[in-house]
């Protein structure tokens, strides 16, 4: 039986502008959070937009207990995601949450978490549950250029990162891809866990595949209702077509037929 | 006290709020968020003979005030259905509805059979609108010949209750309902999706893998409200009205154009406890408007 979920207004503590197209929303729910684990996401209400009409899925970027606090790293993308940009402290926005399976954590050290983009949301999520296993992630981070990196200070309190820019403005210059450490360190690796375009997902598990080492990818498929009902967003995996909200959004690459 | 409960062929429903196929699972993935038990019924996603994959993905694309969808009949088909599903829901104490769909009569015939056999499924919706699959579905319910025969070989197998779930994409509802009325139909339910498409500028191709699919949402409202009133005029059975329905007063729209009973669909993904509220809704506007039994309100529109 898969956890419960909740639909609930929560409050807008902050938002925090990372850059001119990103933001996190710092939001707390009328009761005490439940559990939570790093992968899932919520589905968010944006009321009142002439283009707009389902909800919007993020992962969620971190939880807070002991200040009962939900973050979520978002990428303006359209007149939905534009919206919620303009949120001010104290308004309510609804959530449905905790949704998703999550990310299986291994116990062994060393492990790298790659983000690409905004795909660095769920990752800092679960490089904070490595830590409370008292495993330091590497995390390899990737932009465009330095100013698309996204809150870099924040993941490298919990991890060892590495950057890679297109334009070699910040780390090595290049995608994510084609970093140093996919070329010779690969294997060292106990597990990887990446979130990205799908395009970067898929050079990565090809790379993991080839290296023998196991993958974790969060996807990103369009979704109308988020828990499982309207089968829109499914993924061809080796059982068939299967739901990315509720089999996923984390798959094993050795599950995915890409 | 207002009377909630309304009644479609011999199905005696405890309220007229229903759930549409397609967008309430089996039920179950919304006991988080409402009491089952308080629906008038569930009816549940799409049955086919055999498993189905389904289309590719992207199945889906928003639209101005709705979605289209080109799901096409994902399922694990009849057996599964009633080994593995029905076990789990049959005692969720609401009226239990399958939706039953197939590429050919025989299909159907075979599903319909098997649904038959199980005690706590008091009626089956013959989908023959599904605008998602290349053969069946749609093709049976636009044609009025065809609509007919399909309903007929289910209705020779068929003993409980037989709604028909229709196709707007028809020139004459009206034709189509009578046609499926003669074939041995119980009551009628719709409207389908309506066919639509999207394109992507950017990529310059069609957003669904599929080029076409359905059309949901409250853009299609008006036109399934005109339809459900043609058809009230049209055939002598109830009509289960449903596209679109948002809201209480959507709801309350369509029974007074003649539905006996509504189901919400969309409406379901954007908010899960949504039915809950438009039940709650229908009461109070039966209180404010005294009127006494739902039954009262069905084809209750004054047109002088």
């Amino acid at each position: 039986m898969a956890a419960r979920k909740f639909i609930h207004d929560f409050v807008v503590r902050k938002n925090i502008r990372l850059n001119p197209r990103h933001f996190v929303l710092e939001l707390t729910p009328p009761e005490k959070l439940p559990a939570i684990f790093p992968g899932q996401f919520v589905q968010v209400l944006v009321e009142d937009t002439g283009s707009t009409f389902l909800r919007r899925p993020f992962s969620i970027h971190f939880i807070d207990h002991s200040s009962n606090l939900l973050k979520l790293m978002i990428q303006i993308k359209g007149e939905g995601t534009r919206k919620l940009s303009r949120l001010m402290e104290g308004d309510r926005i609804n959530l449905i949450y905790p949704l998703g399976n999550s990310f299986i954590l291994e116990s062994i050290s060393p492990v790298l978490l790659i983000g690409g983009g905004c795909g660095v949301a769920p990752l800092l999520f679960l490089a904070q549950q490595f830590n409370l296993r008292d495993i330091r992630p590497t995390i390899l981070i990737g932009g465009k250029t330095k100013k698309d990196l996204l809150d870099v200070e924040e993941y490298m309190k919990l991890g060892d990162v590495l950057i890679s820019t297109e334009d070699g403005s910040d780390g090595e210059k290049g995608l994510v891809t084609e970093h140093s450490i996919l070329k010779t360190g690969i294997s060292a690796f106990n597990k990887i866990y990446t979130c990205g375009p799908e395009s970067m997902m898929k050079k990565i598990a090809e790379i993991t595949g080839k290296a023998g080492v196991d993958c974790e990818v969060s996807l990103e498929n369009t979704m109308a209702c988020g828990f499982g009902v309207c089968l829109c967003c499914v993924t061809p995996t080796v059982h068939g077509n299967e739901r990315v909200c509720v089999e996923g959004p984390v798959f094993n690459t050795k599950e995915l037929r890409w | 006290m207002v009377n909630l409960t309304t009644q479609i062929g011999n199905l005696k429903l405890k309220n007229p709020v229903l759930t549409a196929s397609g967008t309430f699972g089996y039920g179950v993935e919304f006991a988080d968020f409402i009491d089952l038990s308080r629906l008038g019924g569930i009816v549940v996603k799409a049955v086919t003979g055999k498993n189905r994959e389904g289309n590719p993905y992207p199945r889906m694309a928003e639209t101005p005030s709705g979605m289209l969808n080109s799901v096409g009949l994902q399922n694990k088909g009849v057996d599964h259905f009633v080994k593995e599903i029905y076990p789990a829901i049959k005692d969720l104490n609401t009226c239990l509805i399958v939706n039953v769909s197939g590429s050919t009569i025989e299909e159907y015939v075979e599903v319909a059979e098997k649904i038959n056999e199980l005690e706590k499924i008091p009626a089956i919706e013959l989908n023959i609108s599904c605008p998602n699959v290349k053969h069946g579905g749609m093709a049976f319910g636009t044609v009025a010949a065809s609509a007919s025969e399909v309903t007929a070989a289910v209705r020779a197998v068929y003993n409980k209750d037989l709604i028909v779930k229709l196709s707007p994409n028809v020139t004459s509802i009206a034709d189509i309902a009578k046609a499926v009325a003669d074939g041995g139909a119980d009551s009628l339910s719709l409207i389908n999706t309506l066919l639509g498409m999207a394109i992507d500028i950017n990529r310059q191709r069609p957003v669904l893998a599929t080029i076409t699919g359905g059309l949901s949402g409250p853009a299609i409202k008006p036109v399934a409200l005109r339809m459900v009133w043609q058809v009230h005029k049209a055939v002598n059975i109830p009509i289960i009205g449903l596209g679109g329905i948002m809201n209480a007063n959507d709801a309350i729209e369509f029974l007074l154009a003649g539905a006996s009973a509504i189901q919400v669909g969309t409406a379901n993904f954007i908010d899960p406890a949504v039915t809950m509220k438009i039940l709650e809704g229908i009461e109070a506007y039966m209180r404010l408007y005294k009127i006494q039994s739902v039954k009262d309100l069905v084809g209750a529109l004054k047109n002088e």
